[in-house]
């Protein structure tokens, strides 16, 4: 499938601003199953930005502003090819191992609801244990068109019956590793839960869990499905935070306005 | 130097200074007040709050403006950012900041001048107040000479271009409110009271000497005016403070290589000041005329943090 | 007493003993006064955590110095230098290819479940592959040549500057006994840490700019940050003075930005960048690890050290010393205890009277059960404790710490007492500085000696020389036994 994304980002602070320092995961990169094809990331002004990696393996891109600046524009787009992989993430770039993504975070931290929630999956199979509890998340929430509450836990998201694609994932992941099974958060962009919730376009956020034999196997809660080639993964990370498009500190007062535009357009074939 | 290191000694000289007037004003008003022939109540009180600019905040108190009250909020009150003890918080906070550019009788200085307040409810009665104002004094004079005996580098010089800035701006708002609340009284010019208040004035600023040297003819609003607006040998006139910044910018400018608009700004005060004529001054409006140069100083104070990055 | 460098060790311990006999108790506690009273003018204060009012207090100083033979001080440097090159190592390992792991060495949930493994920075070489610049190795003595270590701290290890005051005001208060006694120097350390920092800036610096980051004048160390960053003649930063743009560090400074190389930072790793670390913190300097990932500042420490010294890593220390250096650890750990083994929270629920048992991620003396001293309750909450979570404790033998004579109300008195020695890692090698901080544990039969807990600190005496290769062993040994009591 190739989905053809364009997302803007835009800033607008109601008083300038001294100097902007951004943390940027929004390349994504090829695995077996995912090639990108054209890729650019433009900001509309005078800006200095490096490329790395984070810990994770994660492109990262560092954006370095001087002020005064009142609004800036974070523009990416691009082309990604993806294939048919049953959810099966094949030749990712893994600098950490499995075991890591078993640790908790405070966004992730579960409490004795969601340890239990996770219990009342009755399966034994590995794979359809995590099917099981992907649609059991995707049915015990209603999906909320409005913006995702920051820095929302997965136990006050569990608390609530209306949530964000973020809040699904950050649960599901939580309750996968109440199993002991690693799961991680993933961003990235897709059409498939516009689809689904009719919501306002955003980045995406889902989530992989770890399968012996199989490798890291991708859950869509908002569908209640594997999340398959109507895909394109960015960043994966302990949670929602970790693997946050736009990390940013800035330097001055007044408040900060987001607006985000995004068109994830898919057209079948190659 | 840091930006942070110089802010910190440029703040560290305005509250220092800060310090010093509020104590002196203090000091001003009880006299007038208590030991005066005849007390000036609560007009007295009155116009050290509206100098210090916490008539507002102590207000918002429900007390009566009389002494106790009053002396209590400018000194030991740390709810406001008007009394004493806030701005020796304050000055203490930045030099902790900066605890190893400065001499240990600097350092010493301040932290004795704060340990004065330590536990400190009540300023006391009349006497009590002066002796408590009086041992302020003491501490932020040893403050000032351990200064003047530290290496003559940025370290000082910063503090002293704070003090400096401070000083302007404290003397012209002691001028300002004082003759505000002297002129519309209708009181004879050169009656006791009046002269008991520009007596005041001169105590804050610590020229009653200094007037009678350099004035031969008694005691003259028109002549006090002068002194503090236009005379560069009392230390606190603004003709004086305005000098000083520009010497410690030049010498900042020298040791630095750092020159800019606050040099500017600083000398051309500095020309406009020295044509002056406090005659022309009282004429045109004494208020418009030093509401102005509060704007301007300010400026200034806004253009040293551009010019040494401050921030 | 006799010339300076020809003395023996006999002569050496004999002269404190002759010392100690004819200063009067009074003068020695006048002297000790005179020194508390020059710290608290300079303000070497800290302060005292969970106490509401913040106090400063000045950590008590004892005016009998701690002696060490000098054959005594290199066997303990030996085995000193082994266990920072095994913590470098290892830490260059853990964050990299993972070899130990793989090899078996170490039970891959220890590290991937410890919060002190820090995901965020896997994959960063630090400029010259150093990562423990700057460590305190807490050590215990149980006999003559028996020492283990209590603790390692890779991290931001502090109490230099005790080690550098407590050595001031000894040659100022007690001139006569760097007479008797031929002591190595310590204050040379600024020197050797400036050294150290320059020696790892970026590759191809030439003039490097070091810093001292401080968390500013709150902190409870800030006395010694300033005092480091004075006595080296560097500026001391905090955050707000650093600014990171096109992946380097710059200082702000009143006549602009100054590209900074080198910051020996006395922050945690979570205040060190909102970016990556904490996104909640208003501390730190946004974009700080993307330049020192870009290679472009050196950290002392490195930002993940908190694996290397985290408690439950310690008890597998002499494994790790072991897997790096291929040889057997030259300082023993003490006997400890792992309490995520069944076995092992079997062993030590039956023994709890008997036993410390300490919070692995605990630190200060804080979240520790000393058994022998501990009430019945004590002991009885920290039972519950240890069923409920055993992964966060490890239990030790209450070891028969050393004691050396300490001027106590009665006069002198044996006391417990542990040393910190602080080894110096550089591109150029690694120093152990002769001499350390000893603390002090000031309560009759104390075991307890933090600062925060009671406890003072006391000159470490390093001998140059003692002439020990001519002495017999056993002579060597019943000679420091007497000045070091084994209780």
């Amino acid at each position: 499938m190739r989905l053809a994304i364009d997302h803007r980002t835009t800033y607008r602070f109601t008083s300038p601003q001294a100097r902007l320092t951004q943390l940027l995961r929004l390349t994504p990169e090829d695995t077996h199953d995912q090639s990108v094809a054209g890729w650019h990331l433009h900001v509309d002004c005078d800006a200095r930005l490096r490329y790395g990696r984070d810990g994770f393996g994660n492109r990262t891109t560092m954006l370095y502003v001087e002020g005064p600046i009142d609004s800036i524009e974070i523009h990416v787009s691009g082309e990604v090819l993806t294939n048919r992989s049953h959810g099966i993430v094949h030749g990712g770039h893994e600098p950490l191992p499995p075991q890591l993504f078993l640790r908790e975070t405070p966004l992730t931290t579960p409490n004795a609801e969601i340890a239990s929630f996770a219990q009342t999956i009755d399966e034994s199979d590995p794979v359809a244990r995590l099917h099981a509890l992907n649609l059991a998340v995707h049915r015990r929430f209603a999906l909320c068109r409005g913006k995702p509450v920051a820095g929302r836990t997965a136990i006050e998201a569990f608390a609530e019956g209306e949530v964000s694609a973020r809040d699904l994932a950050q649960v599901f992941v939580t309750a996968a590793r109440t199993l002991g099974v690693p799961a991680r958060y993933v961003s990235g962009y897709s059409p498939a839960c516009v689809d689904v919730a009719d919501a306002r376009p955003a980045p995406h956020g889902w989530a992989e869990a770890h399968v012996p034999g199989l490798g890291w196997v991708a859950f869509d809660p908002c569908t209640g499905l594997c999340a398959d080639e109507a895909y394109a993964r960015v960043a994966v990370a302990l949670d929602s935070a970790g693997a946050a498009p736009v990390a940013g500190s800035r330097l001055g007062e007044g408040e900060e306005l987001l607006d985000v535009d995004l068109h994830v357009d898919r057209t079948s074939g190659q | 130097m840091l930006s942070r290191t110089a802010s910190s000694l440029y703040w560290l000289g305005r509250y220092v200074e800060r310090t010093d007037f509020i104590a002196r004003l203090v000091e001003a008003t009880v006299r007038l007040d208590v030991l005066s022939p005849r007390p000036a109540g609560e007009a007295a009180w009155a116009s050290a709050l509206a100098v210090t600019e916490t008539d507002a905040a102590f207000a918002k108190t429900g007390q009566s403006i009389s002494q106790n009250p009053v002396a209590r909020f400018l000194t030991v009150d740390s709810s406001h950012p008007g009394s004493i003890v806030r701005a020796l918080d304050m000055a203490r906070n930045n030099a902790r900041a900066v605890r190893t550019a400065l001499t240990k009788e600097a350092w010493t200085g301040i932290n004795r001048a704060w340990l004065i307040f330590d536990n400190r409810s009540s300023p006391g009665g009349a006497m009590a107040t002066l002796n408590l104002v009086e041992a302020v004094k003491a501490e932020t004079r040893g403050f000032e000479g351990a200064v003047h005996r530290m290496l003559r580098n940025q370290t000082t010089w910063f503090i002293r271009l704070g003090q400096a800035i401070e000083r302007a701006d404290n003397t012209a708002r002691l001028l300002d409110v004082k003759y505000h609340i002297l002129l519309p009284k209708g009181e004879s010019v050169g009656g006791v009271v009046d002269r008991d208040q520009w007596t005041t004035i001169l105590q804050t600023v610590s020229a009653v000497t200094a007037y009678r040297w350099l004035y031969s003819e008694g005691l003259k609003p028109a002549n006090v005016i002068d002194l503090l607006i236009a005379r560069s040998e009392l230390p606190r006139s603004l003709a004086a403070s305005v000098e000083e910044a520009v010497e410690i910018l030049n010498l900042l400018a020298k040791r630095t290589g750092l020159h800019g608009e606050a040099d500017r700004m600083a000398r051309n005060r500095h020309q406009r000041l020295s044509r002056t004529k406090s005659g022309e001054v009282i004429t045109q409006g004494l208020h418009q005329y030093l509401q102005g140069f509060i704007a301007e100083n300010d400026n200034l104070h806004l253009a040293v943090g551009r010019q040494f990055k401050f921030s | 007493m006799g010339q300076a460098g020809s003395t023996t060790p006999r002569d050496e311990l004999a002269a404190l003993g002759a010392w100690i006999e004819t200063t009067p108790d009074a003068e020695l506690r006048r002297r000790q006064q005179s020194a508390e009273a020059t710290f608290r003018q300079l303000g070497i204060t800290f302060a005292v955590y969970g106490e509401s009012d913040a106090s400063e207090r000045i950590i008590p100083f004892d005016i009998v110095p701690r002696i060490f033979l000098a054959d005594e001080w290199e066997r303990l440097s030996a085995g000193l230098v082994q266990r920072v090159e095994a913590i470098n190592a290892f830490l260059h390992d853990i964050y990299g290819e993972r070899r130990i792991l793989a090899e078996g060495v170490l039970p891959p949930d220890l590290i991937f479940g410890n919060p002190q493994f820090r995901p965020e920075i896997a994959g960063i070489r630090p400029p010259h592959d150093i990562w423990a610049h700057i460590c305190g190795i807490d050590l215990v003595r149980t006999g003559p040549d028996d020492f283990f270590v209590l603790e390692d701290n890779a991290r931001t290890p502090s109490g230099v500057s005790y080690m550098l005051e407590n050595r001031e005001a000894m040659l100022r208060l007690c001139p006569e006994l760097f007479r008797d006694f031929h002591v190595a120097a310590v204050d040379s350390y600024p020197d050797r840490l400036l050294e150290t920092m320059k020696s790892v800036a970026p590759v191809g610096v030439a003039a490097p700019v070091c810093v001292v980051l401080t968390p500013g004048h709150y902190n409870s160390a800030y006395y010694e940050h300033s005092f480091l960053a004075d006595s080296m003649g560097i500026e001391l930063v905090e955050a707000a003075d650093l600014v990171v743009d096109d992946d380097v560090v710059w200082m702000r400074t009143i006549a602009g930005r100054v590209k900074v190389d080198v910051i020996y930072r006395r922050i945690d790793d979570d205040y060190l960048d909102p970016l990556v670390f904490r996104p909640d913190s208003m501390l730190g300097v946004p974009g700080l690890i993307a330049a020192y990932a870009a290679g472009n500042v050196a950290l002392l420490n490195a930002p993940g050290n908190g694996i290397a010294d985290d408690k439950a890593i310690y008890s597998y220390m002499p494994e790790i010393v072991k897997f790096y250096s291929g040889g057997d650890p030259k300082l023993p750990n003490v006997e400890t205890w792992r309490c995520r083994e069944p076995q092992a929270l079997k062993y030590v629920l039956e023994r709890l009277p008997e036993l410390v048992v300490k919070l692995v991620d605990g630190s200060g003396g804080y979240g520790m059960l000393v058994g022998p001293t501990a009430t019945k309750a004590e002991i009885e909450s920290f039972r519950a404790a240890l069923i409920a979570e055993p992964h966060r404790y490890i239990a030790q033998p209450t070891l028969a710490l050393s004691t050396v004579p300490t001027l106590a109300a009665a006069g002198l008195a044996p006391r417990h007492v542990d040393f910190r020695p602080f080894v110096l890692t550089g591109s150029k090698g690694v120093q152990v500085v002769p001499g350390g901080l000893t603390r002090v544990a000031l309560k009759e039969g104390s075991l307890v000696v933090n600062s925060s807990q009671g406890g003072g600190t006391k000159d470490s005496f390093v001998l140059m020389d003692n002439g020990a290769g001519a002495e017999p062993k056993g002579q060597l040994q019943s000679q420091t036994q007497s000045q070091e009591q084994v209780s």
